[in-house]
């Protein structure tokens, strides 16, 4: 049993002086810490007591409408939500089989070592992108090379609501697609380290049963990673819902409410970032009533990842 | 003898690689589409970085970095307000974030390392790394700007470097908090062995063995925060001029970007893709600092 230090430094005897100095370290590092919570705690404060007056003038009709309208000064932010809620679901079904793809590819021998640690660099790399360079991407490359296609799929699918409307430049299509780009590396990431996890006694068991390299990654060795790879598809889909800057720059920033996917939308993050600095009245309140349903709908979504992780993990 | 006979008259299984065997062609195609895949996820960085090298790189000059930006109609002007703007703004984050975070990270560390205290703050680090950055932005605006919390000052450089202070300090707690960890227990008792306080031996001794690993956290942090740019629409606003100082208005690269896109000018457009070219060469060099600190570390 190792000796805790904290146990041996209360064998000592020492000077006044020292003693003073360490427990005026010891709070100020307590303080430090506490800065956390303080903030925590002040952000939900904040932002719910900014949010009074709008949940007092339309209560729960905020979430449900979709009429967002400063000159009659009546807001519902339906469909900022359910730009949010698509979008990062949507680019989370897309991105979740290239990410853990990726990540088994890079990990298992498929090719040599040198080429599995480049890709692991690139994709690291990729993250480090500011999301505002994405957006100006997407703007001047990605929505133009993609209009074609999206046109197509317009005329040839008329008739589903989520392709009923014909593309014109930004939309929830482009917006979802970099939100793919920038979800795909902490998918990537986590998914690799959690498959890097797995003790090396499983593979060679399933090897030692003679299942191919592919059966043993299928039955064995994602199901023994599978926690870590939630938590951090979960963690992606967090960044996705608060995702601003790229999405803004290429969603549309359109408040009226379509099903389609072509047409553009709004997310309660890209609403933030465009009309918060230029808000008055309740304007304002409504805002912070999104913005709370949005720290709302994060916090969720991480406290679960964390809850996962710590929870499902296998014991080997 | 019986055995060997036996033996000899079972046929010999064939044990070559068969590719038409159906777990074969099905682990073949399973390769393929692993590969494929991963493939797919590193276009991204070629297409943007390729084209951000092939429309900034073009537009590099010296008065890029040394005159503000162009008024609306003219052709000459740099980015040099954004670029000071950055450095000042993404500064005082650092001053902020960095010693508070390193604080946190070594009372997590050294002084609680299981108990319900810390095991909160841990909780809280990982909540608050997951708050997306325009609440950041909306909570700094609220509790400083609208307040005028700060000698009377709305918008403001120290506003901005705040707001960007709360996204860095949960990478900043965390890598100081595993860095300290990795540091062998060893070293603490032989530092309180040779009369050593606690003070002393967090300071002197565990600290800096764990100092590179803290360094990789505290550039990368530093890289995340020069790139945001959500926490900065209403906080540090936005100035076409140099900085009048910390507590009024800057510029920055990242909002220089987001508003210079928008606009119908082609001047503005060139000059978007420049400070993306200088605020992506800026993050990867330091993403390229912290992976070469931390190869020190793994050796």
């Amino acid at each position: 049993m190792p000796i805790d230090p904290n146990d041996l430094y209360r064998l000592r005897r020492r000077p006044p002086s020292e003693k003073q100095l360490d427990t005026g370290f010891h709070w100020l590092t307590v303080l430090t810490a506490s800065t956390v919570a303080i903030v925590l705690v002040l952000i939900l404060a904040i932002v719910f007591h900014g949010s009074l007056e709008s949940m007092g003038l339309y209560g729960w009709r905020f979430l449900v409408t979709s009429n967002w309208n400063p000159v009659d000064d009546e807001y519902g932010a339906l469909t900022a939500i359910y730009g949010t809620m698509v979008t990062s679901l949507v680019s989370l079904l897309i991105a979740v089989p290239l990410g853990v793809g990726t990540a088994i590819f890079i990990t298992e021998r498929f090719i040599p070592r040198p080429l599995r640690e480049m890709i692991g660099l690139m994709v690291e790399l990729l993250a480090a992108i500011p999301s505002v360079v994405l957006g100006l991407w997407a703007i001047f490359v990605l929505e133009p090379a993609l209009r074609p296609f999206l046109t197509w799929l317009h005329f040839t699918f008329k008739d589903i609501p989520l392709f009923s409307t014909q593309p014109l430049g930004p939309g929830m299509t482009p917006a979802i697609l970099v939100l793919v780009v920038m979800i795909l590396p902490i998918i990537t990431a986590i998914s690799r380290d959690s498959l890097n996890q797995v003790p090396i006694r499983l593979r060679q068991a399933a090897y030692g049963v003679g299942s191919t390299q592919w059966s043993a990654i299928l039955h064995v060795i994602l199901p023994a990673s599978i926690s870590g790879i939630v938590g951090g598809v979960m963690l992606a889909l967090g960044r996705a819902m608060g995702e601003t800057m790229a999405v803004t720059m290429i969603i549309g920033n359109s408040n009226n409410f379509s099903w389609s996917l072509l047409a553009p939308g709004n997310t309660i993050a890209a609403m933030l970032a465009n009309q918060f600095g230029e808000a008055d009245g309740s304007q304002v309140s409504s805002l912070m009533y999104a913005a709370f349903v949005l720290i709302l709908l994060t916090l969720v979504v991480n406290i679960l990842a964390q809850l996962i992780v710590k929870r499902l993990s296998l014991k080997y | 003898m019986n055995s060997t006979i036996t033996q000899a008259s079972r046929p010999i299984p064939d044990l070559r690689y068969k590719p038409t065997r159906s777990r074969n062609v099905f682990g073949i195609a399973l390769t393929s589409i692993a590969g494929l895949f991963s493939l797919v996820a590193v276009l991204p960085l070629f297409l943007v970085l390729s084209y951000v090298l092939y429309k900034g790189a073009s537009k590099l000059s010296l008065d890029l970095f040394f005159l503000e930006q162009p008024a609306p109609g003219l052709e000459v002007g740099g980015i040099s307000n954004a670029i000071q703007g950055s450095i000042i703004v993404t500064l005082i984050a650092s001053l902020l974030a960095i010693p508070i975070g390193i604080g946190g990270g070594v009372f997590l560390a050294e002084y609680s390392r299981n108990g319900w205290f810390a095991q909160f703050i841990r909780f809280g680090t990982n909540v608050l790394s997951g708050v997306p950055s325009i609440i950041a932005g909306v909570f700094i605006y609220s509790a400083i700007v609208s307040t005028r919390i700060l000698f009377g000052h709305a918008y403001s450089a120290v506003a901005g470097g705040m707001a960007l202070a709360v996204l860095m300090l949960p990478t900043v707690i965390k890598t100081t908090d595993e860095g300290l960890k990795l540091v062998p227990d060893d070293l603490r008792r032989a530092a309180l062995g040779v009369g050593a306080s606690r003070f002393v031996t967090t300071i002197r001794i565990t600290l800096p063995k764990a100092s590179r690993s803290i360094a990789t956290g505290i550039v990368l942090s530093i890289a995340r925060a020069a790139g945001e740019t959500a926490p900065l629409i209403f906080t540090a606003l936005y100035s076409p001029w140099w900085a009048e100082g910390i507590f009024n208005p800057v510029g920055s690269l990242s909002v220089l970007i987001f508003k210079f896109a928008t606009m119908p000018y082609e001047v503005q457009n060139e000059l978007a893709w420049a400070a993306s070219f200088v605020l992506v060469a800026f993050i990867l060099g330091l993403n390229l600092v912290a992976r070469w600190i931390n190869t020190f570390t793994s050796r």
